[in-house]
Formats: structure tokens, C-alpha cells, sequence
């Protein structure tokens, strides 16, 4: 295949798991590791490098939307950003030190995990009475748009998520992906933060994890920019037109027919990995 | 008033995010076109890991091989414009919060803006 055929078939591939990201939540970089290994054949650290980048890419861009409408909590998201980051670092600097079977199969249980919350959706928590005394210290509070009003929120259960968050930025960092799927687990299920301010929340707090670990990536040549290229350009295209599509399609059966594929690359994922194809 | 100035820093950085996310793309694509003229025609090899070279795995050779117009530190380039994005939104934060006089989130986007600085000068 010459490099323009290659770059044409990676560019519609990236703009097709920008769309299913988009489209579910998850983001582009679940299925853009998997998708370069397995079917592209490319080596596990420049698809970790590609998928990276555009991580950095999408979550920019959507961040930029959010927060504008005032959804995204900055102080909460700055804050726990402490932890991503610190744990970006340490998934960055493991990737070099663990070998690529194992990082394929920890992707793949990543990405069976993800298939499970992106079909069992998470409600809004029922709340303790009394509000975190740590929260109203830490400034760990706000309110968010509710049909036409703002509703009050407090953070809960704060050295939790600021642990789950060190977790999520080392899973980020060792597998070149945003794990938004961690991140809303630590502000959903810890926090009790209401859905819209937790996913928003994640999205914008995406990036600055990423780029943690990208000074480590591309000081050991993982990120090769004619590969990255038409990963970058085909993800972030397909992820704009997912979010505009997700205001009117019917969602559901795409999240669905997504999960399968989530599944079976996760499965294959760990497959590859055990036999010591990686 | 402080909801105000609040409210003024959620924009900044959504507009900061949008712009830096544009220009990125834009010097990515026109590399990319570059890069796609200039290549022989056959695919490089990305099935064994050899490392990037020095034009696009450090920030020097990376500017100094797009002031040459090489196509790979081009894209290069954009990469770089892309990671600096969110690492200005945080600089942002640190202004934004020292103007609110809001001692406690000021050291902490000081904070998250020295770990991302960090990143960029470890592991020589």
C-alpha cells in the first residue's frame, strides 16, 4: 500500500471512531489503539502516540464548548487535575518499562469496562444530608443550569475521587487514552456531582492529563507525525460531526452497535496480548 | 461581581481552547498536504518501533526543521501547538484565579501548570 492510500484508509477509519466517540461518550482514542494494532498492523507505542494526540485534540475541542455553556466546574476540575496529571506522569513513564502484551491486555479490560458503563448508564446519586465538610473548605461547590434556573451542588467524598483521579491520569498515560469512563466514575459514583457537570467536568480536565504524558511520548518517539496526522485530522472531523449528529439521531441503537465493536477489539485486545502478539 | 469574573474566565478559556484547536488542525493539514507531495510514494515502516527522529521528537528540532519546510516537523509543529493548548488553559487559570484573589486555586493551577512543565524536561 503507498503512503497515500495508507494515510487516505487511517484518515476515514479516525473519522469514523471519532464519530462512534462522540456519539457515545467514550471518546475517539478507545477504539483508535486497538484499530492501528490490529488492523493496520502498526506497533503498539506509535498507535499509543497517535491515539494520544488526538485525545488532546477532540477533548480541546469539546471542552471549549462546555465550558462556555457553564457546565464545566473549573476549580473542581483544576483540582483534581493534581491527581491526573501527577498520575499521567507515572502511566507515561510505565509504558517504557511494561511490555506491550501487558499494556494490551489492561487496554482490553480498559475497553470492556467502558462497553459496561456506556450501556449501563449512571443515574444521579442520591445525596448524603450533611454536605462535605473537606468540599466546603476546598471551595469544591457550584451550580449549573437547570431549565432556566442554577442548581446547588457540593462535592462529596473528596479524598476518593482525588485517589480514582490518580488512577484514571495513569491509566491515560500508560494507554494513550482519555479514560473519561474512569474520570465520570470518580465525580458520578464518588462525588455525587450531577451527570452534566461530572461527564462535562471529565472532558475538560481530558486534555490537561494528556498533555502531561505528551512530554514524556514525544521525547521516546512514540508520536511519528505522518502517522498521527491523519489520526488527529480524522478524529477531531468525525468527532465534530457526532456531536452535532447526537442532537437529533436516535442514539441508542449506534451506542449499541458500538459496545459490540468495543467488545470484540477489547477481546481481541487481550487475546493478542496473552499470546504475545504485541 | 466575583460570578462575573467567574463566569469571564469560563469564556477566555473556551475561547482560548477553540482557537488553539483550530490552528493546530489548520498546521497539521497543511504539513499533511505537504508531507503527502513531498513522500516518494511507499509507506513508511510503523510495524517495528524505532523511535521518532529528532526533527519531530524534540521541541528544537521540531522548529528548526519546519523553518525548513520539512514536511514532518510541520505536522510536528501543529502536534506541539495541539499539547500547548490545554497547558495554556491552565496558565490561564493561574491569571484568572490571581485576579480573583483566590489564593488556594492559584497554587494549585501553579501546581498542575509545574507537573505539566515537568513532563516536558524529564526523562533526557
Amino acid at each position: 500500500m503507498n503512503v497515500f492510500d495508507f494515510s487516505l484508509a487511517l484518515f476515514f477509519t479516525s473519522v469514523l471512531a471519532g464519530f462512534l466517540g462522540a456519539m457515545t461518550g467514550l471518546g475517539g482514542g478507545v477504539v483508535i489503539v486497538p484499530a492501528l494494532c490490529l488492523l493496520f498492523k502498526v506497533d503498539l507505542h506509535y498507535a499509543l502516540g497517535a491515539s494520544l494526540v488526538s485525545v488532546i485534540a477532540t477533548s480541546s475541542g469539546a471542552a471549549a464548548a462546555y465550558v462556555r455553556e457553564g457546565y464545566s466546574n473549573i476549580r473542581i476540575g483544576m483540582f483534581l487535575e493534581v491527581a491526573t496529571t501527577l498520575g499521567a506522569l507515572l502511566g507515561a513513564y510505565l509504558t517504557a518499562k511494561v511490555s506491550g502484551n501487558w499494556i494490551g491486555v489492561i487496554f482490553g479490560l480498559v475497553l470492556l469496562y467502558s462497553a459496561w458503563t456506556s450501556v449501563h448508564k449512571l443515574d444521579d446519586q442520591p445525596r448524603r444530608g450533611k454536605p462535605d465538610a473537606l468540599a466546603l473548605r476546598l471551595n469544591l461547590r457550584g451550580s449549573y443550569p437547570v431549565d432556566g434556573g442554577r442548581e446547588e451542588y457540593v462535592a462529596d467524598h473528596v479524598p476518593a475521587a482525588f485517589g480514582i483521579m490518580f488512577g484514571a491520569g495513569t491509566l491515560s498515560g500508560l494507554l494513550g487514552i482519555g479514560s473519561g469512563a474512569v474520570k465520570v466514575l470518580a465525580m458520578d459514583e464518588a462525588m455525587k456531582l450531577p451527570f452534566k457537570v461530572s461527564t462535562t467536568t471529565s472532558n475538560f480536565m481530558i486534555g490537561v492529563t494528556a498533555a502531561a504524558s505528551a512530554g514524556i511520548y514525544l521525547s521516546h518517539g512514540y508520536i511519528l507525525p505522518s502517522l498521527a496526522m491523519p489520526v488527529v485530522l480524522g478524529v477531531l472531523a468525525g468527532s465534530l460531526i457526532g456531536s452535532r449528529a447526537l442532537a437529533q439521531a436516535p442514539v441508542r441503537s449506534i451506542r449499541l452497535a458500538f459496545v459490540v465493536v468495543i467488545v470484540a477489539l477489547g477481546a481481541e485486545m487481550i487475546y493478542n496480548g496473552m499470546t504475545g502478539r504485541l | 461581581m466575583a460570578e462575573d469574573r467567574e463566569h469571564g474566565l469560563e469564556m477566555a478559556m473556551g475561547r482560548m481552547l477553540q482557537i488553539g484547536v483550530t490552528v493546530s488542525a489548520l498546521v497539521v493539514l497543511a504539513g499533511g498536504i505537504l508531507y503527502l507531495l513531498q513522500s516518494g510514494g511507499a509507506k513508511p515502516d510503523y510495524a517495528h518501533f524505532q523511535g521518532a527522529p529528532a526533527a519531530a521528537s524534540t521541541v528544537g528540532g521540531i522548529v528548526g526543521g519546519a523553518l525548513h519546510m520539512d514536511a514532518r516537523s510541520v505536522i510536528g509543529l501543529g502536534i506541539l501547538l495541539l499539547i500547548a493548548t490545554p497547558i495554556c488553559r491552565v496558565i490561564f487559570g493561574v491569571v484568572g484565579f490571581a485576579v480573583m484573589r483566590d489564593k488556594f486555586y492559584t497554587a494549585v493551577s501553579v501546581v498542575v501548570l509545574a507537573i505539566l512543565l515537568y513532563s516536558f524536561v524529564a526523562h533526557r
